[in-house]
């Protein structure tokens, strides 16, 4: 079956078996290996992508299910052009957020969104949003220190500029209510 | 793990979705959010012929109140049930017990009405439907039904829903005025699920004795259970300590949840037993703050 969607801002299409788990779609048919396959059960995060603004579990989806969607994954984050780090991976790279990186991909494409939304400095907050993503190396300490740089860094330096300076972070995050009728 | 191969289609009616389930004969499952049944797939425990996807139905989502009454489309995103100022306000026990569910990520795909109809013991939308009395609306090529909560769950992952039927709607009757509510579980992280549960929701009078009570367990059968005798020990009560526990005693004497590598049967019922406490000691203390703010509103 056909699956067409905007892949990291740019059409991608290619014919598939209705079986072909997204994270496969993008890893083997689209050739980006950034989104890594820990689980395959939805337990570890590592293949989190973002779908339409929100961050998802790849391995849980079906490519033919988001026919038509835009997907972004972690290869969209570091600026297009001169390929500079985006905040939150420069706050990962500072605080030893990583050790030997399988879990990273997931990490950024979960606290992207959640980032954009508003400050995260409080360290339970923290911890909270990356309940959803396991890592095995650091012990999340240098990971919950990274999140906090990276939110003081987007949402309180002003040499860094206001989050509208990002560019499309938070466009498409939740908003409030948007279940509602 | 990747899934057996199947058949697959995406109606953009509920007509068309309705036709191709019965069309399949009992081979075919209807995909929502997925957050449940691919996992099942991807481990090949579950292996339908035909996948009905029914995300692209737009009259199965949406958040609405209709006379009175809270309904929620089926494929409405769990993660925008937990945004929803309709819910916040009026069935705060939802609200509650939302954040609970999962994850992040999977909220912002799973589905309310897939979370009810795969039924899973310890999960805290089903529980929340049975403590608030609600329902499910299902469809089929035959026609359209009603099912009560306390009929749908009937064990671990089974419900009353025919195999050719879509739940298209949960709906949820208002809480009296004056209805406090609360929802404690224990997980071994945030979001894992739960090993112990409760939902409560307390009506109490001018005196701040018990009007209505109900009081659901998760994780602790095969099935969320209310518990009909706590709940009728609390009716005329004020909630004493005394009161308290014989509730929790009655709530909690005969579970026997079951025993896994994250925790014994016997530590899962000690669990129970806590968050029932702490539920309803802390929908008594709202309901009161309710009250009071009432009385001094008028």
């Amino acid at each position: 079956m056909r699956v067409e969607i905007n892949l990291n801002g740019k059409p991608f299409a290619a014919d598939v078996e209705p079986r072909m788990l997204l994270s496969d779609f993008i890893r083997h048919e689209a050739c980006l290996t950034g989104t890594h396959v820990g689980c395959e059960q939805g337990g570890c995060g590592a293949c989190t992508i973002q779908v339409d603004g929100r961050a998802v579990r790849s391995c849980l989806l079906f490519a033919i299910q988001v026919d038509g969607s835009t997907v972004r994954t972690v290869e969209a984050l570091s600026d297009e052009r001169d390929g500079a780090l985006h905040p939150l991976q420069e706050a990962f790279r500072e605080c030893h957020g990583l050790q030997c990186g399988f879990c990273t991909p997931g990490f950024l494409m979960s606290l992207e969104p959640a980032l954009a939304s508003g400050p995260l400095d409080d360290e339970q907050a923290i911890r909270d949003a990356i309940s959803g993503n396991i890592c095995r190396c650091t012990g999340y300490a240098g990971i919950v220190d990274a999140v906090r740089h990276a939110s003081n860094t987007i949402w309180n330096d002003p040499d860094i500029g206001t989050v509208d300076d990002l560019g499309s972070l938070g466009e498409d995050a939740p908003r409030s209510g948007a279940g509602d009728e | 793990m990747k899934p057996p191969p199947f058949d697959y289609t995406a109606p953009r009616s509920l007509g068309e979705a309705l036709r191709a389930l019965a069309d399949a004969a009992g081979d075919g499952k209807v995909i929502a959010g997925g957050q449940s049944l691919v996992p099942l797939m991807n481990f090949r425990f579950a292996r339908p012929g035909l996948l009905v996807d029914v995300n692209r139905i737009p009259e199965l989502t949406g958040i609405r109140r209709r006379d009175g009454e809270l309904r929620i489309g089926a494929t409405t995103r769990q993660a925008d049930a937990e945004q929803s100022g309709i819910i916040a306000r009026g069935w705060p026990l939802l609200r509650q017990a939302l954040p609970h569910v999962a994850h992040q990520q999977i909220r912002n795909r799973g589905t309310v009405g897939g979370s009810v109809a795969h039924a899973d013991p310890a999960a805290e939308i089903c529980s929340v439907l049975l403590a608030y009395g609600g329902r499910v609306e299902v469809a089929s090529v035959r026609g359209v039904r009603e099912i009560d909560a306390s009929d749908l769950f009937v064990g671990q992952f089974v419900t009353t829903i025919e195999a050719d039927e879509i739940l298209t709607a949960v709906v949820v009757p208002p809480p009296p005025a004056g209805t406090g509510t609360a929802f404690h579980e224990v997980a071994r992280r945030h979001g894992d699920f739960a090993l112990a549960g409760a939902a409560a929701a307390v009506t109490t009078d001018d005196r701040g004795r018990c009007e209505r009570a109900s009081l659901c367990l998760l994780g602790a059968a095969p099935t969320p259970i209310r518990r009909a005798a706590a709940e009728a020990h609390l009716v005329g009560n004020e909630l004493t300590d005394a009161v308290l526990a014989e509730a929790v005693a009655l709530a909690t004497a005969d579970i026997e949840p079951p025993s896994d590598v994250h925790g014994s049967s016997a530590y899962r019922t000690r669990a129970a037993r806590e968050m029932a406490a702490r539920a309803l000691t802390e929908a008594f203390a709202r309901s009161a703050r309710d009250r009071g703010q009432r009385k001094e509103a008028s």
